[in-house]
């Protein structure tokens, strides 16, 4: 693998396999643990070629046992090693909840400050690849309703990179959140690339007449609705959360102030999602500095469907944004 | 039987002793509504957490249950914190926020009290595997009761510890109930060492009213554990003399049953065979018992006197805070 002095294009697959790879040879105490990250080289090929570099003792293969492995991560990361857990969908997440729920996100507040867990656990979210409703739900916004944890949903390649290192130094749960589509998608990796923070949101675009606010899968598809809105005659600005939890509301509010108008875009369901949770912000924060209620577009209350034309109409598709966008600057 | 001599034996007995006088308290501490929320008492389990604490070093780990006041103890976690602890005190081992199902001490590598059932067994499997993988000399023990064989985590790590040659010690107080649905309405096999032998552990059960049979047990399997390297599970049988919570009229079991086991209470089971074999005097179990009331009372009123965590603080601990990371 070339090193990191070169600046070059890379897959999104390729930036997270190289800063598992980075983080592993920097640091003993890193392994990567779960369902086929071995020999099989990953459900979605990240690990590949890892087990042998690393070794079984390192990339560890385990049976179809979510809770069971997500809570020996756990367990190993209170006995001073520096795990990541990979979760092939957030779907089979929920059979390992009760280990984050009760266990990673409580134990350091029960303990009353004794115990922190520094474990990652990496896990696929979100829907386009026609894989119907046990594969294909969002379930980050969900996650970031638990206090004790943090929640990452890396949309870039850079981002991709760099911000599994940082979160490897926290010495609390990170919870990455890698959508499906992204990582096919390539983008430049800076030859002066370094750890950035997993706090704070970014501003992707400027522009002065609407905020688009968004996150992870969804990025892509939102400023292509920037340059369409572009065209069209309007200034979009478009913000990348980066973090779910916790949630960067300065970042937010700034924008707002700038734009007056804002709409949010969130894979996740729509009713009581993390969408909502960003406009009430928004609305107790900055009431004042609306000009037009906030939009949001969001995925259908489906259970997501197997056939092409129904998954795409669940989803949030980047002329829906822009029809939103135009509504809630006519407004 | 290994030879017994007066030293070990004054300590077992003391160290039930400890628990069953702090138990009592407890009881009525809640009575007094000192404590609240629920409180599980280990009221005739005792020989179990005492008889497994003799084969640990202070390397190896523990996790225990929501019914934990005992492990703690015996543990060694001073009685003084864990009282605190129950009375939500900032002077309790887990500052007053875990409460009586939520005891934790990094110092004695006491990795809590959960309340979720079969969630520690999980948390062993990673212990052990941190362990394995920086090849310290240690092992990790997890208690859970016979409730918790029932559950999907108790499968996958056993099959997990197995399968990667973990040093774990897996400790099952089989006292034959989870709540209040016995062992055999929620079991097809009740024969519990047969669930660990699936999975190719070595498994044994013992007498868990029985603080040298259990003693005996767990060296054993403690040895075992050690020089190999891989899992054991020991099918620790025992009796729980009072209700699951202070919440349990006890309508599925009888009365007389409760009494049949009563007679084989671990503490003067233990004591009066120390006594008629001329290891103890007539006279010691009154001074032990007194020392161990007296510990109880000096812990109340270290936890009485205790104070409580400013409510400015009630978001501390939820991430970690940058001054307290190592």
């Amino acid at each position: 693998m070339s090193s990191d002095r070169e600046p070059r294009q890379a897959t999104y697959r390729a930036a997270v396999r190289e800063a598992i790879r980075q983080a592993m040879l920097a640091d003993e105490r890193v392994f990567l643990i779960g369902e086929d990250v071995g020999r099989y080289g990953g459900s979605y090929a990240v690990s590949k070629g890892l087990l042998e570099e690393f070794g079984p003792n390192r990339i560890i293969d385990t049976p179809i046992s979510e809770s069971g492995f997500t809570g020996a991560g756990l367990g190993a990361a209170l006995g001073g090693m520096r795990p990541i857990v990979e979760i092939m969908t957030c779907n089979f997440s929920v059979l390992a909840l009760d280990q984050v729920l009760n266990t990673a996100a409580t134990w350091l507040h029960m303990s009353g400050g004794q115990f922190n867990i520094p474990v990652v656990i990496r896990m696929a979210t979100g829907a386009g690849l026609q894989l119907a409703a046990q594969h294909s739900h969002s379930l980050e916004g969900w996650y970031a309703h638990i206090p004790g944890i943090k929640v990452i949903t890396p949309a870039t390649v850079a981002d991709a990179r760099w911000m599994l290192p940082t979160a490897l130094e926290d010495p609390d749960p990170v919870l990455i959140f890698e959508h499906a589509r992204l990582y096919n998608t390539e983008g430049e990796l800076p030859a002066d690339g370094a750890p950035v923070d997993i706090e704070t949101a970014r501003v992707r675009r400027r522009g002065h007449d609407i905020s688009l606010i968004t996150y992870g899968g969804s990025l892509p598809k939102t400023l292509e609705a920037a340059d369409e809105l572009a065209a069209r005659g309007v200034s979009a600005e478009v913000i990348d959360l980066r973090s779910l939890r916790p949630l960067d509301t300065r970042t937010i509010l700034d924008s707002v102030a700038r734009t007056h108008r804002v709409v949010v875009i969130d894979e996740g369901w729509r009713s009581g999602g993390i969408n909502a949770e960003i406009i009430t912000r928004i609305c107790a924060a900055a009431f004042h500095e609306l000009a037009a209620p906030p939009g949001r577009v969001c995925t259908e209350e489906v259970p997501i469907p197997y056939p092409h034309h129904l998954e795409e109409a669940a989803l949030p598709q980047m002329l829906e944004i822009v029809k939103q966008a135009e509504a809630t600057v006519a407004a | 039987m290994t030879t017994i001599d007066a030293a070990l034996a004054r300590h077992l007995l003391r160290e039930m002793l400890r628990i069953r006088r702090f138990e009592e308290k407890t009881i009525e501490l809640y009575q007094q509504e000192k404590i609240r929320g629920f409180l599980h008492v280990y009221i005739g389990e005792e020989a179990v957490a005492v008889g497994v604490m003799q084969a640990l070093t202070r390397d190896d780990s523990i996790l225990a249950t929501y019914r934990e006041h005992g492990h703690a103890l015996a543990r060694g976690i001073p009685m003084r914190s864990v009282m605190a602890e129950m009375l939500g005190k900032a002077e309790g081992c887990s500052r007053g926020r875990g409460g009586s199902m939520h005891i934790f001490d990094a110092h004695h590598r006491f990795y809590g009290g959960s309340a979720i059932v079969g969630s520690g067994l999980p948390l062993a499997v990673g212990l052990a595997l941190a362990d394995s993988l920086k090849q310290r000399n240690a092992i990790t023990v997890v208690f859970f009761g016979d409730g918790a064989v029932a559950e999907g985590e108790f499968h996958e790590a056993m099959n997990l510890a197995a399968l990667w040659h973990l040093p774990v010690l897996f400790c099952c107080e089989n006292n034959f109930y989870g709540m209040g649905t016995a062992l055999h309405r929620a079991q097809s096999v009740t024969d519990l060492p047969t669930k660990a032998r699936s999975y190719g552990i070595q498994a044994a059960s013992a007498d868990g009213m029985d603080v040298l049979a259990v003693r005996e047990a767990a060296a054993t399997a403690v040895r075992e554990v050690r020089a190999a390297a891989r899992p054991y599970f020991l099918d620790l049988q025992t009796y729980r003399f009072r209700g699951h919570s202070m919440f349990d009229p006890e309508l599925y079991r009888s009365r007389a049953e409760v009494e049949d086991w009563k007679r084989r209470d671990p503490i003067p089971r233990f004591a009066e065979r120390m006594v008629s074999t001329g290891v103890l005097a007539a006279t010691d179990y009154a001074e032990i018992d007194s020392a161990a009331m007296e510990e109880v009372e000096e812990a109340v009123a270290f936890a009485e006197a205790g104070s409580l965590e400013r409510v400015e603080d009630l978001s501390r601990f939820v991430y970690s805070e940058t001054d307290d990371e190592q």
